[in-house]
């Protein structure tokens, strides 16, 4: 916590306007004061829950590093409560899979939907077109991972791996038999689940894109597409990568739609169709249960490396993000 | 050229507010007659480097109209927001000088800017009623922001009827404010700033957003104001100048050029830059 | 120069790629439509009284409902609003009026990495917050998980909103005299409250939405409870625990659940859309 008198005088010291007529006494300065002085502690929260997040996180994995190096908890694959080993390999692997595949699938989608919804489509119906994104949105996880688990899974097992494994077979990615649940389930899911994240923040910079900009190469006798490839993508791909960057984080600490579709089986597999388990999974399956400490401190533990993965990310992300967002302001002003 | 060349004095047997220079400190000893009701002393506005106002020194007797002019950019509305402080809210913005309403120094210490402002009341370029309040709440707002409960509806009648209002709406006082027209939400707002019972009214451009019959109507409202109140005007329009104000003060770069009756300001300006102005050679 | 079929071949790369953008758009209807009409279609048909006031019975006995998930869902919804909504709408103020220093523009980037922290995390710190110096799971852990998921959004959602109003309200408020802080709540806070309501109540639905920070939170619980020190059942959980069971007829309930979560969402969704479009008329 910040000393009370910090909290107090920073307004003032930043107000650098009204210096030397900043402390009169009257009637108004005690409500300002004390709604300065609220406001401030109020932001301070922001601060205070991010070290919440940090210290209980730190100090339920404490018990872990009584014999678990990092480098041995991330790069060991055993993960045994009942022999207290503990290994964190086969859930990185697992959600670096599924996030990755998630993106390959997600991505081109998302920005051509982007590009259609900014450039395209008539500019009338723009808050029209984003509405079915947002619904996406809203969906509930546990939604998508019960639709998972009971379309999408069969519709895999039945239709879409027999396919694969017929054409592509010879790619080690879609060998071995066609279960549903595993990798390729979760990676579609996350897909669906992070499109959302990644076409909001994509329209969000690509309308930043200053239109005189895009007029000209179309003065120039671009075609429309030809005006998007030399305007809107360079202008806005900082910020197309954070809002990636973004999707990835979702995607890295999404639970319940993969946990319901994984399989929950710890191994590493370079088969798509195999059966896997990720990170965020085996928190949810195993936390409630766990009853040795250090089996919670291992649980905590991988919590740890999926705030910090997706912390990082997200500052990544934001600050992509937020540049491509103030360009045209450095511009104007 | 003397050092503080855009300030004019003026020979003390005129009977209209006066212009000094800066260093003839104290220079305005209460005349016998009329006190000045606003006076300004050495005024000087500083927005981090750029010094906006500078050494703006004049007068404005009770119930005249001071009609502020001179091309957009040069300090008419940063010099009259300076005489209710609303420049303390800029952050970088910097006030030197003094400002007199009755004798009292706004920017002495011990002064709170908020209580001084309902002394000198303000109406801003743009209509701007508050969006959440009835017709009615909007007149009593400066009443009940500040706390002060109770029946208003006397207060309102009163106000709404001063600012040439009241027949328009008697009828819909529950409307929103926003469902007026541009005309009527901008004499809204005169009658929302009356009802605190200023003594000076600033008015920033009141009628630039305004179609010619509701800048009519407003002029109208200014000669009727004015029994009252003390009036210090900023309009971009010299015909507005003329048929509103008794004096004109002509700004430019920051500085006062000229001020001095309106008609004399128009008819036979002392100063080349005010005839220029004037005659439409630049601005 | 061959420039005729060169323009030819640009235009119709051109046509092409506006087609494959306007595919991909399609193809996002895709898994919408499959989700909505799926559980709708496989969710109605076990709507009854009973599901929503009945307390959930054993695998193979007819009948039986959700009624406790969906009161503890309320409840712990409850609980996060009476923490989350001032803090969030709070630093949101904070960082509109505030917010353009150095501790604001911390603050502001702190909310928005926070708002990507997964939810499974945020459950481990209410955990290490809450169930353990409580020693059991409760309600009120479940409540603290949710709220710690809105404070970051909601503020950044605050902050868009307060800063939206116009500068010139807030003039008009100090020229007549009324203090700073009466001016900030009653006239600017004021004027964004709107915005602000809809802002909580797509906040509200989404926690409503979460799982896995209550899973080892609110725990749950087979009977009804409005105790917030005991371990509590929330629709979500009951949605996951049906899904995974090996029967046929908890699938079917985990459906309907789903249903009700879908049409929870739904109307606070619908609400703050009403409310929104009011606030537009009313300000012209």
């Amino acid at each position: 916590m910040p000393s009370r008198e910090a909290i107090i005088d920073a307004p003032a010291s930043e107000a650098a306007a009204a210096q030397h007529h900043a402390s009169h006494p009257g009637t108004s300065n005690l409500g300002d004061r004390l709604f300065n002085s609220t406001l401030w502690i109020l932001g301070a929260m922001i601060l205070v829950v991010a070290g919440l997040i940090v210290l209980n996180l730190a100090v339920a994995a404490r018990p872990l590093a009584k014999d678990h190096s990092l480098w041995g908890f991330i790069t060991e694959t055993q993960w045994d409560p009942v022999e207290d080993r503990f290994g964190a390999l086969t859930f990185l692997y697992g959600t670096l899979v599924t996030s990755m595949v998630s993106l390959i699938l997600a991505v081109p989608v998302a920005i051509g939907l982007s590009l259609f919804i900014t450039q395209f489509a008539p500019p009338k119906l723009g808050r029209v077109l984003t509405m079915p994104v947002e619904l996406l949105a809203a969906i509930p996880s546990v939604v998508y991972g019960l639709w998972g688990l009971f379309i999408v899974v069969p519709w895999l097992r039945a239709s879409v791996e027999p396919w694969l494994g017929k054409h592509l077979g010879w790619i080690p990615l879609f060998q071995g038999p066609p279960i549903g649940l595993g990798y390729l389930a979760s990676s579609m899911i996350l897909a669906v689940m992070i499109l959302p994240t990644i076409v909001a923040v994509s329209v969000e910079v690509m309308k930043t894109t200053p239109e005189a900009t895009r007029e000209a190469a179309l003065a120039l006798g671009a075609t429309k597409w030809e005006a998007v490839m030399m305007t809107v993508i360079p202008y806005s791909r900082a910020g197309i990568v954070g809002a990636v960057l973004l999707g990835l984080g979702r995607a890295l600490g999404e639970t319940m739609a993969v946990t319901m579709v994984i399989g929950n089986s710890p191994q590493i597999s370079a088969s798509l169709f195999a059966a896997g388990y990720s990170l965020p999974a085996v928190i949810a399956n195993e936390f409630a249960e766990a009853t040795s400490s250090v089996h919670v401190a291992a649980l905590a533990g991988l919590g740890l490396i999926l705030f910090a993965t997706t912390f990082l990310l997200n500052a990544g992300a934001r600050v992509l993000v937020n540049a491509v967002q103030r360009g045209p302001r450095r511009v104007s002003g | 050229m003397s050092p503080a060349p855009a300030v004019q004095i003026m020979p003390p047997e005129k009977p209209v507010p006066m212009v000094s220079a800066p260093q003839q400190q104290p220079p305005l000893a209460p005349e016998p007659e009329t006190p000045f009701k606003v006076e300004v002393q050495d005024l000087n506005v500083y927005f981090r480097a750029n010094h906006a106002i500078r050494h703006v020194t004049l007068g404005v007797k009770p119930q005249t109209v001071l009609a502020v002019i001179g091309p957009s950019g040069c300090g008419k509305s940063t010099f009259i927001r300076a005489l209710n402080r609303m420049h303390d809210l800029v952050p970088g913005a910097r006030v030197e000088g003094r400002v007199f309403v009755d004798g009292e120094d706004l920017y002495a210490r011990g002064i709170d800017p908020v209580l001084l402002r309902r002394r000198v009341g303000m109406v801003f370029q743009r209509p701007n009623p508050f969006p959440t309040m009835s017709i009615y709440e909007n007149v009593a707002a400066g009443l009940t922001l500040n706390g002060i409960g109770g029946n208003h509806a006397e207060i309102v009648e009163h106000c709404l009827r001063q600012a040439a209002l009241w027949d328009e709406v008697k009828d819909r006082l529950r409307h929103a404010g926003t469902s007026l027209s541009g005309g009527q939400q901008q004499r809204l707002c005169i009658a929302r700033a009356l009802a605190v019972e200023p003594e000076v009214l600033l008015m920033d451009e009141p009628a630039s957003a305004l179609d010619p019959i509701a800048t009519a109507k407003i002029e109208e409202l200014i000669h009727e104001l004015k029994e009252k109140y003390t009036i210090v005007i900023v309009t971009h329009s010299m015909q507005q100048a003329a048929r509103v104000s008794d004096n004109t003060a002509f700004f430019y770069l920051g500085e006062l050029i000229e001020m001095g009756p309106t008609a004399q300001i128009f008819t036979n300006p002392r100063e080349r830059r005010t005839e220029d102005y004037v005659t439409g050679k630049f601005g | 120069m061959n420039l005729h079929s060169s323009f030819t071949y640009r235009k119709v790369v051109d046509r092409g790629m506006a087609l494959v953008c306007a595919l991909f758009f399609a193809l996002a209807f895709i898994p919408l439509l499959s989700v909505l009409w799926l559980v709708i279609s496989k969710g109605a048909a076990g709507l009854s009284w009973s599901f929503f006031t009945q307390l959930p019975k054993p695998v193979g006995e007819v009948g039986g409902g959700v009624g406790n998930a969906l009161l503890g869902t309320l409840f712990m919804v409850g609980l996060a609003c009476l923490i989350g909504l001032p803090l969030g709408v709070g630093a949101g103020v904070f960082l509109a009026e505030k917010g353009d220093g150095t501790v604001g523009r911390s603050v502001r980037f702190m909310a928005e990495v926070l708002s990507g922290v997964p939810s499974i995390v945020v459950g481990i710190v209410a955990y290490a917050l809450v169930v353990i110096p409580m020693g059991h799971f409760s309600a009120i852990a479940g409540g603290v998980a949710l709220a710690i998921l809105m404070i970051p959004t909601l503020a950044r959602a605050t902050e868009e909103l307060v800063r939206v109003v116009p500068a010139s309200l807030r003039e008009a408020s100090l020229a007549l005299g009324v203090a700073n802080w009466r001016t900030s709540i009653r006239v600017v806070i004021r004027t964004a409250m709107s915005g602000i309501v809809t802002a909580c109540l797509l906040a509200v639905a989404r926690a409503a939405g979460e799982t896995a920070p209550l899973l080892f939170t609110a725990l749950n619980n087979q009977y009804w409870n409005t105790d917030p020190r005991q371990p509590t059942a929330s629709l979500t959980v009951a949605i996951f625990n049906y899904a995974i069971s090996p029967y046929d007829d908890w699938h079917a309930k985990a459906w309907t659940a789903a249903l009700v979560l879908l049409i929870v969402v739904g109307l606070l969704n619908i609400a703050s859309r009403v409310l929104t479009r009011s606030r537009l008329k009313g300000a012209r």
